[in-house]
């Protein structure tokens, strides 16, 4: 077995029973791993319509066939679920080092059914697979959580856990490994808490072989030297040296950076929130997931206060979602925020947006001082956006409410429209009014707003692979398909995305030949995106989705922008999006039509249900 | 004149391409458990530290090895391991004072790094330059760097 261990574990948490079955390797080359075979074990396994927090829903956790070899940037693993914040298929994946070890333990993944009566978490040492009672660790943070485990298993263990928020049932909850890097996204921590399910502790000793020596070499080199040469991730370049926050400058400079809950696209305070400044004044040094040699990682430190000590920094969307969102540009209040959520294990993005959300509809008066316990609420307060991300990550007073997501929130005061969702979950830092093609990627990502499905700010912002006019819709639909394409295989081989600046399909799919021995084109690969592409569709459709849900907030469909190149502008969706289904093969209503799942060798029964 | 491995823990960014790569160069496969280095985090300070051997000039692994598998080659530096006399004892492992010599179970062997006989994989590939191979006798950079520190703060109190 090449790239592959060709184990799964799966474990009953209602009966305690552990099974370590084999790999179905027909799927594994349909679907390669991570997001795109946990996707068909999910959907396999699962009725799309089942309550994502009840014991039916399935929690899997997968690598891929490059995770745990130095092909670059392939150390990640993927964290699978039907999702408690969209309803959507929930698909996370997070770098540092803790799918590569599942690996040297020898699986690939491992499928989490049933509930717990009582706290649990599952302890992996190669062929020792235990469930062990974690009821001294509930309600212990996510630091808290990590060193313990460490300290009664092997101390070279590794770690993905969840913290309180995930207990508690926060609607964007994380699974974080290596203490600081977050299944971030769909809130698949309140999944494991649901499951009372608190962390996998994984120590492996095993080897991962690849099919060709001699030619894994040769396709890593060249795929290696690419990416020390590119702009973006070479030696020098943005990301090692600030960063994913190198963004925010270059956004705010088109106007293009939400702010004040997407009112406005242009903040006066960026540069105090940049990359720039933040590598000025915080960064320590930078730090880098397995494998990967970019290191955008941020370790910074923060030099007062109650979580005074040397930190991971923020994200690019994670700090505009806390900065330019909540209108706050105080660097030393995201840091803080962020750590906190890295603390009490929730999403940063959907936090931040939450609470721009609540500022607004404080300022507008829906919200009262009496319902936040007295307290103020106003756009460009940095305590504020550390008090009440302590709050929701506890579910304390207010938090309670804000723990449910923006779009839940705004609708108890009939105000959804100032939710800036799509499919409930929180869009990221890069306005679809300015970067059309983002707005329709946000529109039709199969887990709800999100960036990294479909990354159409590289041609639009950064020229990569080539420059488009971010305000042009030409082009855009078949780009975009793609984009998801080429992601669905980066994000089922198990590498990070961020290689894709400078990574193409070739190079890609030669690491996956050479690694697996698969013997498929590079056309054959990207057909392999298509499929999960569809298969997640499929699963949104049988769980009642339909095209009235892939739109966007009425803000970018009818507000115009504000300022800057792109003054007057609106997302023009209808017409992006009729071209978007006509390329995809799908019916006007965006359903995949018999030929296109034939031609993908995808079960057309499934349809018959809908 | 003689060559040797310099690691700046400052400089590494913990993304293991060292142990990877040791351990497929040397072995066919991957499996940082049998590399013969290693990286080590100190989460709280930010700080990881890759940690190899330092092909010592009084190599206790050598002195304890009942069969003579180790030897220090005076021209290269470099503490070699035959694995045809090795018996699998262990002494070597107990014996290291940096605990950087260790023995896999799955290879029957002891891992020590051998500096892949003057063209070290790991030091190629490290994406950061934390690790470097040089002249041990010179370390004029080093020396340098800290020299600036005595420029600015000389230059201050002798204006």
């Amino acid at each position: 077995m090449y790239g592959w261990t060709g184990k799964i574990i799966r474990v009953n948490l209602t009966d305690k029973k552990i099974t370590v079955e084999d790999l179905n390797m027909e799927d594994a080359k349909m679907y390669l791993g991570g997001r795109g075979l946990g996707s068909k074990i999910l959907y396999d396994e699962i009725d799309p319509k089942i309550d994502p927090l009840s014991p039916e829903n399935k929690l899997i956790f997968m690598t891929g066939p490059l995770t745990g070899t130095y092909a670059t940037c392939a150390g990640r693993f993927n964290v699978v679920a039907k999702a408690p914040l969209t309803g959507t298929i929930g698909a996370a994946n997070a770098g540092g080092h803790f799918g590569p070890e599942l690996k040297f333990a020898g699986y690939d993944g491992i499928i989490f059914e049933g509930k717990a009566d009582k706290p649990v978490y599952l302890h992996i040492y190669d062929d020792l697979i235990e469930l062990k009672s974690a009821e001294h660790l509930w309600g212990k943070d996510v630091f808290e959580t990590t060193d313990l485990l460490l300290e009664e298993n092997e101390d070279d263990a590794r770690v993905a856990c969840i913290g309180p928020g995930g207990e508690k049932q926060v609607l964007f909850a994380t699974v974080m490994s290596d203490k600081d890097r977050a299944a971030g996204r769909s809130g698949l921590g309140a999944v494991m808490g649901s499951k009372n399910l608190k962390a996998v502790v994984v120590k492996g000793t095993k080897s991962i072989g690849v099919a060709d020596k001699s030619k894994f070499i040769a396709a890593t080199m060249d795929a290696r030297s690419k990416i020390d040469v590119n702009g973006v991730t070479g030696k020098g370049g943005g990301l090692p040296t600030y960063g994913t926050q190198v963004l925010v400058n270059i956004l705010n400079e088109v106007h293009g950076l939400p702010t004040r809950n997407w009112r406005e696209s242009y903040f006066e305070d960026a540069d105090k929130i940049s990359g720039e400044y933040l590598a000025e004044h915080f960064l320590i040094r930078n730090k880098a997931c397995f494998a990967c040699p970019i290191g955008c990682g941020r370790v910074i430190e923060i030099r007062d206060g109650k979580y005074k000590g040397i930190v991971a920094g923020p994200e690019y969307e994670a700090g505009w979602s806390y900065g330019a969102c909540c209108g706050v540009g105080d660097m030393d209040a995201i840091d803080k925020a962020n750590h906190v959520c890295n603390l009490l294990g929730i999403d940063p993005i959907t936090m931040g947006a939450t609470i721009a959300c609540a500022m607004e509809l404080y300022e507008e008066g829906y919200i009262t001082k009496e319902d936040l316990g007295g307290r103020e609420l106003k756009f460009g307060d940095g305590e504020a956006i550390i008090y009440w991300t302590e709050m929701t990550g506890n579910r304390e007073g207010f938090g309670d409410i804000m723990a449910l997501g923006s779009y839940r929130m705004a609708e108890k005061y009939g105000r959804e429209d100032l939710s800036m969702t799509v499919k409930k979950q929180e869009m990221p830092a890069y306005d679809g009014r300015v970067l059309q093609g983002m707005g329709l990627s946000y529109a039709t990502s199969n887990r709800g707003g999100c960036h990294v499905r479909g990354y159409l700010t590289s041609p639009e912002i950064l020229g990569i692979p080539v420059k488009l006019d971010p305000m042009d819709i030409e082009g855009k639909p078949e780009l975009l398909k793609t984009f998801q394409d080429l992601t669905a295989v980066v994000d089922s081989s198990d590498i990070c995305l961020f290689s894709t600046f400078a990574l193409g399909l070739p190079e890609i799919s030669e690491m996956l030949r050479t690694a697996t021995g698969m013997e498929v084109s590079d056309e054959e690969v990207l057909r392999i995106g298509e499929r999960i592409w569809n298969l997640e569709r499929l699963f949104n459709i049988e769980a009642g989705f339909t095209r009235k849900d892939d739109t966007l907030p009425e803000r970018l469909l009818k507000e115009p922008v504000k300022s800057g190149p792109a003054k007057g502008k609106v997302t023009e969706l209808e017409v992006m999006l009729d071209k978007y289904y006509e390329v995809r093969g799908w019916t006007e209503e965006g359903i995949p039509t018999e030929e296109k799942l034939e031609e993908l060798s995808l079960d057309k029964e499934s349809l018959a249900t809908v | 004149m003689s060559k040797g491995i310099v690691i700046s823990p400052d400089k590494c960014t913990g993304c293991r391409i060292c142990e990877l790569t040791c351990t497929f160069y040397k072995h066919d496969n991957f499996n940082p458990k049998d590399a013969a280095i290693s990286v080590l985090e100190f989460y709280d300070v930010g700080l990881q530290v890759p940690m190899t051997c330092l092909q010592c000039d009084e190599p206790h692994c050598a002195t304890v090895c009942p069969v003579g598998a180790l030897e220090k080659d005076e021209t290269t530096g470099v503490v070699n391991y035959d694995r045809e006399k090795c018996i699998g004892c262990k002494m070597c492992v107990s014996a290291c004072p940096f605990g950087n010599m260790t023995y896999s179970p799955r290879l029957k062997q002891v891992i020590k790094c051998d500096e892949c006989g003057g063209d070290p994989q790991c030091v190629k590939l490290c994406p950061s330059s934390a690790l470097e191979y040089k002249e041990l006798d010179s370390n004029l950079e080093r020396r340098k760097n800290f020299a600036s520190y005595f420029k600015e703060v000389f230059g201050e109190v002798t204006k």
